[in-house]
């Protein structure tokens, strides 16, 4: 009965998540045509995905990097508070919104006429062109991703035992030294938590890239949108998919593998 | 240092919410454009109630999400209790197949359905979105209702099996009940993931068929339409709504434990 019951669950284990990954890393070995060929490893090693990975890797970095410059200090200032289910509630509502709705606000704010040119005329640095930047890809990146940093960092933050962070000032220690040898240290697995959950994502956006940066910023995920909506070349982006895959495995690999806990406590 | 970080969390939730506010407030533009304001006018809004495609559209959106997440329910709700009985090492294999598809970029996804669609002979519509959302929320309620099973005391299984009960009035009558937060979570937690998905979907709809998310995207590739103003500005008034009374209620319900103690 209970077996019976699991079943449906299994089949659909099997059929939508194990057989698409695998008919994936198939299709990385077919060309074009649907001969079997190593054409597409060739390829992406000979020279432009190299780049081009790289620089996803870049602009994956310093998204998180950034994001977590960000989120840091807001989880401390938010354990702060008296009411930290409220602030925390506030913080986490935009996530809610669809994050392309969030996109397209920016490509307004960020436009010619927009109000960021309309700030910088006003203080008389003068139009520029923050749309179809690579800043501007990075700074709606970060915050579209800050929330999600935030939570698991704030959790661990959260339940640093506040008599630990008493014993240390008793004990003699500056505001800074608690910061740095007390906090810091304790929060590490939701930094790792926070960096997981962040960078993956950084890696394999396509639409922020393409409405913010026009085609001038390319990741991962664009190519392999690219490959398989446009160019209809299934192959190479199959082979652009396993080595995201890759990448994702890397990073778990180094960041723990704790997905678990995260799913847990939202 | 108090002030300081009051001030700091002030600053960032101005910036969290000005690119919403900055939406909602160009929504009345009647200059149709996100940049000077012109005068007030609600034209957009009669034209998002009037434009019957975007309204067929919300309703595939909800239709999608509900039917979706209702599935996924009913399939991870077995997996889970299937999960809940086996030893240890077993659920861990179990759990890290079932982890791939949270971890795993939603490009992946989207692609390798599509690959798997296509192949199949599915043809790329309602039902494949359909196919493609229950496939990635079936592994998050499983995450929501198993902790829940184990948070239970297995005594009371023991218990309704002594007095007699077989599998099918155990399930129904003893633990159902007491999982219930669980199951309503994960439905919610695949309502959310479902309303929220715009890469998955982007690959496997065909031409025929459209979600608000695929719509939006296409609308803004085009460039600014006061249209997705009025939109956004809906979606948020009634998350906002939502929200608002999940805390009232959930902060009520605390209120009154608080009191019983």
């Amino acid at each position: 009965m209970r077996r019976l019951l699991a079943v449906p669950y299994f089949i659909w284990m099997l059929v939508f998540v194990i057989t698409p990954l695998l008919l994936m890393a198939g299709y990385s070995f077919l060309d074009f045509s649907g001969n079997i060929t190593l054409n597409n490893y060739a390829e992406f090693f000979s020279g432009n995905y190299i780049k081009m990975t790289v620089s996803s890797f870049w602009y994956a970095f310093l998204i998180t990097i950034f994001t977590l410059l960000v989120s840091y200090p807001l989880a401390l200032a938010v354990r702060m508070t008296s009411n930290k289910t409220m602030w925390l509630l506030i913080i986490i509502l935009p996530t809610w919104i669809n994050l392309l709705l969030k996109t397209y606000a920016f490509i307004g704010i960020f436009g010619r006429n927009g109000v960021v040119n309309g700030i910088a005329g006003w203080l008389n640095i003068g139009g520029f062109q923050l749309l179809f930047s690579d800043a501007a890809f990075i700074i709606v990146s970060v915050y579209i991703f800050m929330p999600f940093m935030l939570l698991p960092v704030f959790n661990a933050i959260d339940d640093i035992d506040n008599n630990l962070l008493n014993a240390a000032r008793d004990l003699g220690a500056s505001r800074t030294e608690v910061l740095f040898k007390v906090i810091m240290p304790l929060s590490v697995e939701g930094v790792k938590t926070g960096v997981q959950v962040v960078f993956i994502p950084s890696l394999s956006l396509f639409m922020i890239t393409r409405l913010i940066t026009g085609n001038k910023v390319i990741t991962l995920g664009t190519a392999i949108e690219q490959q398989f909506l446009t160019n209809e070349n299934w192959g190479m982006g199959s082979t652009i998919g396993v080595f995201l895959i890759l990448m994702m495995l890397i990073v778990m690999i180094f960041t723990g593998g704790s997905s678990k806990k995260r799913v847990n406590k939202i | 240092m108090k002030k300081l970080s009051h001030l700091y969390l002030l600053i960032v939730i101005v910036l969290l919410y000005f690119p919403i506010l900055y939406l909602m407030f160009y929504s009345f533009n009647s200059a149709g454009n996100m940049s000077s304001f012109d005068s007030f006018t609600l034209e957009h809004y009669i034209s998002v109630f009037t434009n019957q495609r975007l309204i067929v559209i919300i309703i595939n959106t909800l239709a999608v999400a509900l039917i979706s997440s209702a599935a996924a329910v009913l399939i991870g709700l077995g997996g889970a209790l299937f999960m809940y009985n086996v030893k240890n090492s077993t659920r861990r294999i179990l759990l890290s197949i079932n982890n791939i598809m949270i971890v795993s970029p939603d490009v992946i996804i989207g692609a390798s359905l599509l690959i798997l669609f296509t192949l199949a002979g599915i043809s790329l519509g309602s039902v494949s979105v359909v196919l493609a959302h229950i496939a990635f929320s079936v592994p998050i309620v499983v995450l929501m209702i198993l902790p829940k099973l184990y948070n239970m005391n297995h005594s009371l299984v023991d218990a309704a099996r002594d007095l007699g009960a077989d599998y099918k009035t155990i399930i129904l009558k003893v633990i159902i009940p007491y999982i219930n937060p669980g199951i309503i979570a994960g439905f919610f937690m695949a309502l959310t993931y479902s309303l929220d998905d715009f890469a998955v979907t982007f690959f496997v709809t065909g031409s025929g068929f459209s979600v608000l998310s695929v719509e939006i995207y296409a609308m803004a590739r085009r460039g600014i339409s006061l249209e997705i103003n009025a939109v956004s500005t809906l979606i948020f008034l009634f998350v906002f709504a939502l929200v608002f009374i999940y805390y009232l209620l959930s902060t009520h319900k605390q209120l009154k434990k608080e009191k019983v103690l």
